[in-house]
């Protein structure tokens, strides 16, 4: 009874709480929970393993407190101790019949087990017995399993199943099938290879959960072989278009995106089949685009699938139209508030970049804000993109700040990596010799030991071979500078291994040979290497070795005397001791080194000539494998009588065994010593290195290709990228000058004008080109919140000097502006109105005109024009915009030589001021002029105007802008002007931006677009005035100008208003603020208990309140109910009153029924 | 492909832990330790990423949990997190749907612990995601309908254990 009764509590409880769980595991989990250190919690976890170990294998455990047994098993295997004693019960448990235990056994047994454990072939036979079972869970247990835990071996004896099972009527083990094929593909490519015809079979399975799993083995397959599965571009494309098109079912929705993780994934294939592959791609080019337009960029999913159109996008065959539409995307992630978002715009641009470089340029501050961002992960990403877009002319910021950076940071993986980037590009695009041995010096000084011994071979190597040119004089100038700078370094405390070697290599093999240098004095300081590093060998061996040299050196070039001079006896001594002391070292190779130097130094000095030859480490040593100077000797002895050489096969008779053990011997051969020359690296790698031989060098290491990682030269053809290509291992010492992008005016203008006769993009810049005399007016997109403060001189110079020198350009154009304006101030004028008046004439003929300003004239240097040109055509909005004002042809005539008389007292801001009347002329009819005199206006308004603008332009401009601001600053232009130019710019994004974003509408609206897009216009000025009449005093505005009539006045201040009521918009950062309170409900959401576990106190006051709100409502209800219960007896009172009165009508009413019977009967009488 | 699945307490404690590729006991505790430093020092509003000796760490935080994905250089990182997410709105689901247990399973500090069979819930659950490092399936519903399944034997079993306890209880009165 007392037993029953046991059962029954456990029972209960087990039925209550968790199923089959005890009190002893809620307390271990609990006081787990509470631990305050590792230290306790390991405590804890020891003391549980060892409970169990003990109880585990009591006799007679029943199964229900085995499994909790083996839970906490998992557990405490969890928390990272082991629980290996406990693993051959968890095997025992598979072999259950419940499917509980046998559920329970099999996620103990795939947590535990790796794949190659003992204890699998204990399962094997469990997974193919339950393989067949009816039930289709205990298939899908035992298919997990088969996942986790069949290995090459074993793969064979559950194949035949898991493949029957493809055919399978329950979808989830269909689909888990595929996937463990999957897994056997990944495990053994060949043990499945009769049988990939099967995945493409399944890839039209009726349920879209089995084709989405069954691109998941076909990703793998094609980025193995993509040849063969180009049948299936079409395909893919199909499904992506109906995926896209929502054909899926609703379950497969996420976030309202049609099953946004297929799309993914068949994006990722297209990429593959696509790539260098032009037909393939033509098929795609529309469904990407499809998705580019569809998906929805607010949510994360959405941003996931366009990050992936983008890498599809980078990878395929080029298509300028789905470029753009990745660029846009681009944008839109750099300018995000997001970091993740900004981290996968950064990798997009670095995608993008091998593309088409001038994208880059558009976000050069976004750039730079991410690299100066405190964020870790965010920075490497950007270092990555550096490392991307390097060239010779920015390639001493670019590893000068990864140096600085690696100096920064403890993590040593990341270090390495970094170190050897540093190191590649310091090779490819290295300006000057001193400036790449400077940097090799910084690299190995702070990275030393975790450089790759590689990077310090190749350094040697090249510091012998010279860097490729013809020119004898560069190379022993890059040998002398470097043996100058490691003399100075060689001094420091605890230099790096590696970098000592290398030390010790150059100056033994170059020490001397410039002559600045005594050998007496390298001597010395190698000795003194060797003394104060004597517990590294290897160090000690280069220094012996380059002693060596030094000595066969001297004594070739007929100088002995030099090496025993009388003044420095003590160095020599040093020396001489030290290689007496190597000669009795324990290490042989430094044992064989000491006494090869002093044989080499007991020669005379033609035999030291032609052992050490001076400056030979670059020649080749031929290798005479079948020993052919040896035949004369064989054949005098041969006739002498001796036995011809009998090769070691057909002594032993053993022909294919010692034939195996031949090749064997070959093998190791070719592992240990090789005297052969170096093998040429890798043609992607370099374009040519002569071998390099070991002939005067004693260390035989053997120096293969250099194995950092390098980009794979993109297929697609990339355009203006002249400096981007591989190049070789050489020092870049020409190319200085080239920058980003388009390298110069002509071209860029060329080409974007010739693109497309449609896009006159450029149209509104070359008007500025022409008016302003400086052509960097052109706007690009970037972020409006960014305070400008924020912006210093110093990261704009960086962003110049990672850019393509923005700020070298500027300053050339500034001063060819000078040129220009005191030949054509007039002529500016004259330009600025003429071309208003062009444009509203509506002349689109005149255009091209316009847009090839002669760069002669301006002398732009380099300016970086029309790069950046946002995607919709600004100017056509702009010419549809005319259309639509009532009177075009005259005020732009007459109102412009006014304005321009207004701004020519202001030369610098008067040059962006002609671009932005053009501009504002078409805003808004009327308001054209006064709108100008407003920005004016800032100017006198100083200081305060110049913060606002920056953080009011949303538009496309600020970039520019800011650059402008710096090239004023160059200029030392006073900030009021400064303002003005600003605000100009600003004006004129206000503008482009309308027009961008009506873009959309005109283009399906039509000819209706552009009145609309005026009303548009007229609602938000009106709505602006309403709300800020009071921000900006109109007496300000008057007295600034009072040359102007009223209305003109009117309207400039209205214009002014506007950007106030903008940027206060964004100063209040409404947008961010309504995002924190998205996430916060987003959070609460997920988070329950979030409000009452702040505020207790809150929710029971509250909830006291309530109730006493309820208490008193029901007393009022009571005290209601009474009153009527009241009233109820009251009206009973009183009916009892009336009661006589009723009995008095009872009996009228009876007399009445009798009088009425008694009628009747009177009748019936009648 | 995902390499390791982690959920870490904010006071990097381990809640769950999945392994996709062979890790000895010695490497998972090494990644642990110093993922877990990595993660829960970083702000909240930095990127959800971290590269980590080569591997791309995935990770979002959820009230007390962290869930951390270890995954290829060559994945998508925002879809990553959505998988992340997607989890965490299958367990969601799965926990308000069985219990009131949600508001544990997320806030407590016992969360997915308490109540052992629910934890092995997540992990069926993440069985049903995520099959050999790569997801399987991406209906939340299909899920949801493969564990509510397994889950009716575990209700068979527990109404059959409460009936014989009611039995047991009446006849020992």
């Amino acid at each position: 009874m007392e037993q029953l009764k046991t059962i029954g509590r456990e029972l209960a409880m087990g039925s209550q709480g968790g199923f089959g769980q005890s009190k002893e595991f809620l307390d271990l989990v609990k006081s787990i929970g509470e631990a305050r250190s590792k230290a306790e919690e390991d405590r804890i976890v020891l003391r549980e393993i060892e409970s169990l170990k003990r109880r585990i294998v009591e006799p007679g455990i029943p199964k229900r407190k085995m499994k909790e047994y083996i839970i906490r098993l998992v557990y405490v295997e969890m928390l990272g101790h082991d629980a290996s004693f406990g693993y051959i019960h968890a095997v025992k448990m598979t072999h259950d019949d419940n499917l509980v235990l046998k559920r329970t056994g099999y996620l103990a047994v795939t947590l535990f087990l790796n794949e190659d454990h003992d204890l699998i072939i204990l399962i094997v036979n469990t997974i193919q017995k339950d393989l067949k079972s009816d039930n289709y869970l205990i298939v899908c247990a035992a298919l997990n399993a088969v996942c986790k835990l069949i290995n090459e071996e074993t793969i064979p004896a559950v194949l035949p199943q898991v493949v029957e099972l493809l055919g399978h009527s329950k979808e989830a083990v269909r689909k888990k099938a595929i996937m463990a094929l999957h897994r056997f593909y990944h495990k053994s490519p060949s043990s499945v290879s009769h049988l990939l015809s099967n995945f493409r079979k399944k890839l039209c399975d009726s349920d879209p959960g089995v084709m989405g799993a069954t691109l998941c083995p076909l990703f793998d397959l094609i980025t193995n072989d993509a040849n063969s599965y180009k049948d299936l571009v079409v395909s893919f494309v199909s499904i992506l278009k109906q995926v896209a098109e929502h054909r899926l079912p609703k379950a497969y929705d996420y976030h309202q995106l049609p099953a946004p993780f297929i799309q993914i994934r068949l994006l990722k294939i297209l990429a593959l089949l696509g790539s260098g592959d032009k037909q393939a791609s033509e098929h795609m080019y529309t469904v990407v685009g499809d998705i580019f337009r569809k998906c929805d960029s607010s949510s994360n999913i959405g941003n996931a699938v366009l990050y992936e159109c983008i890498c599809c996008v980078s990878s395929i065959h080029l298509n300028p139209k789905l470029l753009e539409a990745a660029a846009d995307v681009i944008a839109r992630f750099l300018k995000s508030d997001s970091h993740n978002l900004k981290y996968m715009g950064i990798d997009a641009l670095g995608r993008l970049i091998k593309l088409s470089p001038e994208i880059a340029e558009q976000h050069q501050l976004a750039v730079i804000d991410c690299l100066e961002d405190p964020d870790d992960t965010l920075k490497r990403k950007t270092f990555e993109l550096l490392y991307k877009m390097t060239k010779s002319s920015n390639v001493e910021v670019i590893v000068d700040r990864m140096i600085d950076y690696m100096i920064s940071i403890n993590d040593n993986h990341y270090k390495t990596e970094i170190a050897s980037r540093c190191v590649e590009l310091a090779e490819q695009f290295a300006p000057s010799n001193h400036w790449f041995i400077q940097t090799m010096n910084k690299v190995f000084e702070h990275a030393g030991d975790l450089v790759n011994i590689k990077v310090a071979h190749n350094l040697m190597r090249l510091i012998a071979e010279g860097f490729g040119e013809d020119d004898d004089t560069a190379d022993s100038q890059l040998r002398s500078s470097a043996v100058e700078s490691y003399l100075h370094i060689i001094g420091e405390p605890k230099l790096p291994s590696v970098f000592l070697q290398v030390i010790c290599w150059v100056l033994g093999e170059y020490g001397t040979a410039d002559g600045k240098f005594s050998a007496s004095y390298i001597t010395g300081k190698l000795c003194d290497v060797a003394e104060s590093y004597s517990s590294d060998e290897t160090v000690k061996g280069y220094a012996v070795t380059a002693l060596m040299k030094i000595y066969a050196f001297e004594i070739a070039a007929g100088r002995k005397l030099d090496i025993l001079p009388e003044n420095s006896v003590i160095w020599h001594m040093e020396c001489q001791s030290l290689i007496e002391e190597l000669s009795a070292s324990h290490s042989t190779d430094l044992q064989q080194r000491a006494y090869e130097l002093q044989a080499v130094i007991g020669l005379d000095v033609r035999a030291i000539g032609s052992i050490m030859p001076s400056d030979a480490s670059c020649e080749d040593i031929e290798v005479d494998k079948s020993l052919s100077f040896l035949n004369g000797y064989v054949e005098k002895s041969l006739e002498k009588g001796a036995q011809s050489y009998i090769p070691e096969n057909e002594r032993f008779g053993m022909v294919n065994i010692s034939n195996f053990r031949n090749q064997d011997q070959l093998e190791v051969t070719s592992h240990g010593l090789r005297f052969e020359a170096y093998e040429l690296p890798k043609p992607s790698v370099q374009s040519r290195t002569p071998p390099i031989s070991v002939a005067s060098s004693t260390e035989l290491v053997p120096v293969p290709e250099p194995s950092y990682y390098r980009e794979t030269p993109q297929t697609a053809p990339v355009p203006s990228s002249t400096d981007t290509g591989p190049s070789g291992l050489k020092l870049r010492l020409d190319g200085v000058q080239k920058k980003w992008g388009r390298p110069t005016y002509s071209s860029s203008s060329a080409s974007t004008s010739n693109s497309s006769s449609l896009k006159v993009v450029n149209g509104v810049t070359q008007v500025d080109g022409v008016s302003s005399g400086n052509s960097k007016t052109h706007e690009t997109s970037y972020d409006s919140r960014r305070p400008q403060v924020e912006i210093s001189e110093e990261k704009q110079k960086l962003a110049a000097s990672l850019f393509g020198g923005s700020s070298k350009t500027e300053r050339r154009s500034s001063t060819g502006h000078k040129v220009a304006k005191a030949s054509s101030h007039a002529s500016e004028k004259f330009h600025t109105s003429k071309s208003t008046t062009i444009y509203s004439a509506d002349n689109a003929v005149e255009k091209p005109n316009l847009v090839q300003p002669p760069p002669d004239l301006l002398d732009l240097g380099e300016p970086i024009v029309a790069s950046s040109a946002p995607s919709v055509d600004p100017f056509r909005q702009l010419e549809e915009l005319l259309d639509s004002t009532q009177d075009p042809g005259t005020f732009g005539g007459t109102k412009a030589p006014d304005f321009m008389a207004l701004y020519a007292e202001t030369p610098a801001g008067g040059r962006s001021a002609g671009v932005a009347l053009p501009l504002s002329l078409n805003r808004d009819g009327d308001n054209l002029i006064p709108g100008l005199s407003n920005a004016s206006s800032n100017t006198v308004h100083g200081g305060t105007t110049v913060t606002n603008p920056s953080q009011i332009s949303k538009g496309p401009n600020v970039k520019e802008a800011l650059e402008k601001d710096a090239l004023v600053r160059q200029m030392g232009v006073t900030p009021s002007d400064l303002g003005f130019t600003l605000l100009l710019f600003l004006l004129r994004s206000r503008y482009m931006e309308k027009a961008t974003s009506s873009a959309a509408p005109a283009k399906i609206g039509g000819g209706g677009g552009g009145s609309r897009r005026q009303s548009d216009l007229n609602r938000s000025f009106k709505l602006a005035i309403r709300s800020l009449l009071t921000s900006c005093s109109k007496q300000e505005l008057a007295k600034a100008f009072s040359n102007f009539s009223n209305a003109e006045q009117e309207s400039l201040h209205r214009l002014f208003i506007q950007d106030e009521f903008e940027s206060l918009c964004l100063e209040t950062q409404v947008g961010t603020a309504l995002e924190t309170v998205e996430q916060l409900v987003e959070e609460k959401n997920l988070d329950p208990l979030f409000s009452e576990k702040s505020n207790i106190m809150d929710a029971v006051q509250n909830l006291s309140m309530a109730k006493r709100n309820e208490i008193h409502y029901l007393m009022g209800m009571l005290e209601k109910a009474e009153e009527q219960n009241r009233c109820l007896q009251d009206r009973v009172e009183l009916l009892r009153q009336k009661m006589p009165d009723d009995s008095g009508i009872s009996v009228v009413m009876e007399k009445f029924k009798s009088g009425i019977l008694s009628y009747g009967t009177c009748s019936d009488g009648i | 492909m995902i390499q390791f699945v982690l959920l870490i307490s904010r006071q990097g404690k381990v809640r769950l832990t999945k392994w996709y590729s062979p890790y000895t006991q010695k490497e998972r505790s090494k990644v642990i330790r110093e993922l877990s430093g990595v993660i829960l020092t970083r702000g909240p509003k930095l990127c959800n990423f971290v590269e980590w000796r080569g591997h791309k760490v995935v990770y979002k935080r959820y009230a007390s949990l962290y869930f951390c994905m270890g995954i290829d250089q060559e994945d998508n990182e925002l879809e990553v997190l959505e998988i992340i997410h997607h989890y965490v709105e299958i367990l969601d689901r799965y926990f308000g749907s069985v219990s009131e247990l949600r508001p544990w399973f997320i806030v407590c500090e016992l969360d997915l612990i308490f109540n052992f069979h629910k934890y092995n819930a997540a992990y069926y659950a993440l069985d049903e995601l995520l099959i050999a490092g790569e997801l399987q399936e991406s209906s939340k519903k299909t899920v949801a309908r493969l564990i509510a399944a397994q889950d009716s034997l575990v209700e068979a079993a527990k109404e059959q254990a409460s009936s014989l306890s009611n039995i047991i209880s009446q006849a020992t009165k």
